[in-house]
């Protein structure tokens, strides 16, 4: 009886937790940036915190970064994702794509963001495959390609790893947008593919896809740890100063943190604004080259160099992943040299215990976030069947709203209020903080396949006496687990992943691989960065490899599951 | 009050649109064929008579089920049975367990091993329980679809365009089988379909319902 009394309030137990820490943590964030702090003797209001933070001379450049890299980035992903698809869906070279999705998307931040660092620096890979026979270089040339002070090496590590994401979300739109057919028409009109495509299918698929492009727009502006690995640190973009003076043993600079963070959300509403207004431009513009009827010229070099784009992306993440591989079995290895003198285990023997300590702290901190976010998922979905509620199309932005608040403006907030009222910060904290990003992944990764489910198999074991729970336990949990498992293994990625909750939250006392292999960044020590690197995407791989492997073993005498 | 499946003054509406009304009586072992072009709210019936009805549907009036009114009743208590036009075998369980689902409780996993064992014989399925229904024959799922059904009591047997997917020959073999054994059961039958020929196999009294 009592779980009958707990399913219908576990829609509003999800929200809460997802939205709780958000609106704290922005209550967390005011109070200081208007120079209120007891635990720091401080009482506001005032306006000292903004003044000092206008007074840095870092500012106007750390803002300009924040925007430049979070609008090119997000530009320049929507637009590949868009121009691949148009361009390539239902061919050979779109299927590749397709397959090498899932590993390219549980691929960490951080670790592709490593992997670009040693394929591109100037001492990288690509500069030792070429030297010295192309280049002449027997020294690295003094170039700054890494950390480069306009934020392109930083923006081209965000556009490596949203584009298979956005890619992902745009597949999941055109399984309902007919596109196959409107392409068809529009191609027996004379129109080339790319442009038909593009005149009859993005309108319809933009719309739907808007939500997670908004996502990526807020997630590229206020990112930390691709910040801190690939983005300039002379002043570095605002979301990295932001944490600078959080970390700081003077609590007094937490005051100007505050009002940094308040200064990030205000720049990542702004951004959203220009976009939308982009949005009306665009579609003005759009809707007079359709009208206009040209048939598309110039679909054959767009769509080419919009592939070769798409696979230059993939391959940065690929062959990072293989650098990193190297580096973590390298010897000795000078610099022209295309591979190390030797390979060894003594990176793996020197850095692994750590490493196998951070995987344990990194694996149950995952474990229970994406758990409690599957069993909630669940619920709410189950929830939605049993009484018939209905989203509406405005409730859910609701589940993108805390993918679309700023992480640096709110997790300041959210620590400063558990230090306030004396909560020890440490692991559950920091679970309940990854349970914040990992509730909207599992649940948009596990909503469509669990409501396309056929309620007459409901129906009809409802008229063989099963009564609902029965129905959910015996029937509908096992027909989905594969959806199921993919949608556990997208939150334990998510929460690997995480670093700016684990480090804020966690006060710098909860070691999981992604904050380790950071914290290695400044030190430079490749061999240890690539056994976290590694360590920390295989933790994000595995589950994925496992999601596809376990329903293939639990259901191999099920013919009817195998395609579900 | 009277054995059967009673419709009394049933009336479904969406928004103010009424879609369909019904007040019959269905005597045990008979047929009411509710006939009409798809979209006019056919299976609604079904759904309300199996308290599967969708929240955007209005209705009125009881359902009574052997003199018991079930219209206030969960889905999993009300003991009547349906067949869809897709056979619905639960594609994670074996042939076997596909009828012990429906089994009614009770008995030791022997004797209802040999339930199962017999529902299949009777239907000449003989030796099929370990079979993973997707390598069955449409044929095949229909039999088995049916026997999980029958095996499960219910009091009732509705039919939604259930010979839809068959083609000639075995739709006129499953069909017969299907009102065979409804009507040695003593089933009140309340049938949905736009196919005249599965009404005029039916044999018993047929509802048009068009669009008003």
């Amino acid at each position: 009886m009592s779980r009958r009394r707990l399913l219908p309030l576990l829609p509003l137990l999800t929200l809460l937790a997802m939205l709780g820490p958000v609106a704290a943590g922005l209550w967390g964030t005011v109070l200081p940036a208007f120079g209120h702090l007891p635990a720091a003797g401080l009482t506001g209001p005032s306006l000292a915190p903004f003044r000092e933070l206008f007074d840095w001379a870092g500012l106007p450049r750390a803002v300009f970064l924040s925007l430049s890299t979070g609008l090119l980035a997000t530009m320049l992903s929507l637009a590949i994702v868009t121009l691949v698809t148009a361009g390539w869906s239902g061919t050979r070279a779109f299927r590749v794509l397709e397959r090498l999705l899932s590993p390219l998307l549980s691929v960490p931040h951080a670790a592709a963001a490593f992997g670009l660092a040693f394929l591109i620096a100037p001492s990288g890979w690509l500069s030792r495959v070429v030297s010295p026979e192309l280049t002449g270089w027997e020294r690295p040339p003094d170039l700054l390609i890494v950390q480069d002070t306009w934020g392109l090496t930083m923006t081209a590590g965000l556009v490596a790893k949203e584009v298979p994401f956005l890619l992902l979300i745009m597949l999941a739109a055109l399984g309902q947008a007919d596109a196959r057919r409107s392409v068809a028409v529009a191609q027996a009109l004379g129109y080339g593919r790319l442009t038909g495509w593009l005149k009859t299918v993005f309108p319809v698929v933009y719309a739907q896809i808007r939500p997670p492009v908004y996502v990526v727009l807020a997630y590229s502006m206020s990112v930390v740890d691709v910040a801190v690995i690939l983005g300039p640190n002379t002043p570095p973009p605002l979301s990295v100063q932001i944490v600078k003076l959080m970390s700081d043993p003077d609590l007094a600079l937490r005051l100007e943190a505050a009002a940094a963070a308040l200064l990030q959300l205000a720049l990542v509403i702004g951004a959203l604004g220009l976009w939308r207004a982009g949005e009306i431009i665009v579609a003005g513009l759009g809707k007079r080259w359709i009208a206009a009827g040209g048939r598309g010229r110039l679909d054959t070099p767009v769509a080419g160099l919009a592939l070769l784009a798409g696979a230059g992306a993939a391959l940065a993440v690929l062959l990072g992943l293989v650098v990193l591989t190297i580096w973590s079995f390298a010897g000795f290895w000078g610099y022209p040299d295309s591979l190390p003198d030797s390979f060894t285990l003594t990176n793996w023997a020197r850095h692994g215990d750590g490493a196998v300590e951070a995987l344990g702290e990194t694996a149950l901190i995952a474990a229970v976030a994406a758990f409690v976010a599957l069993i909630l998922t669940i619920g709410c979905l189950e929830a939605e069947y049993r009484y018939g509620l209905k989203w509406s199309a405005r409730s859910v932005w609701l589940l993108y709203l805390p993918l679309l608040v700023p992480q640096t403006a709110f997790l300041p907030g959210l620590q400063t209020l558990l230090l306030g009222i004396g909560a020890d910060v440490g692991r559950i904290p920091v679970m309940a903080a990854h349970l914040v990003f990992v509730l909207p992944y599992v649940f948009l990764s596990l909503a469509d396949p669990f409501r396309a489910w056929d309620r007459r198999m409901g129906t009809i074991a409802a008229a063989l006496g099963a009564g609902p729970d029965r129905v959910l336990w015996q029937v509908r949990l096992p027909m989905l687990l594969r959806p199921i498992l993919t949608a556990l293994a997208v939150g334990l990625a998510v929460s690997v992943g995480q670093y700016l909750p684990t480090l804020l939250i966690g006060g710098g006392r909860v070691a999981t691989l992604t904050t380790e292999a950071v914290a290695l960044a400044s030190g430079g020590d490749r061999r240890a960065i690539a056994v976290y690197g590694l360590m920390q995407t295989g933790a994000a791989l595995v589950p994925f490899a496992l999601a596809l492997l376990v329903p293939a073993l639990v259901w191999r005498k099920r013919q009817g599951l195998r395609h579900g | 009050m009277a054995k059967g499946l009673t419709l009394d003054h049933v009336a479904i509406a969406k928004g103010t649109d009424v879609l369909l009304q019904v007040d019959h009586c269905i005597a045990p072992g008979e047929v009411l064929t509710v006939m009409g072009p798809s979209g006019v709210g056919k299976s609604t019936l079904l759904s309300f008579v199996t308290g599967t009805l969708a929240q955007d549907f209005r209705a009125t009036g009881r359902v009574l089920l052997d003199g018991e009114d079930i219209t206030g009743l969960p889905p999993h208590r009300r003991k009547v049975g349906i067949l869809f036009q897709d056979d619905l075998l639960f594609p994670h369980m074996s042939v076997g367990a596909n009828l012990a689902f429906g089994l009614t409780g009770g008995g030791s996993r022997a004797d209802r091993d040999s339930r199962v064992a017999a529902a299949l014989d009777e239907v000449g399925l003989g030796g099929f329980a370990g079979r993973d229904p997707a390598t069955l024959s449409g044929g095949q799922k229909a039999r088995v679809s049916l026997m999980r059904m029958l095996l499960s009591e219910p009091s009732a047997l509705l039919l939604d365009e259930p010979f839809s997917r068959l083609d000639a020959t075995l739709r006129a073999q499953v069909r017969d089988m299907v009102f065979a054994r409804a009507r040695a059961r003593g089933l009140p039958v309340l049938m949905v379909t736009h196919d005249a020929d599965d009404a005029a196999a039916a044999g018993g009294q047929v509802m048009q319902l068009g669009r008003g």
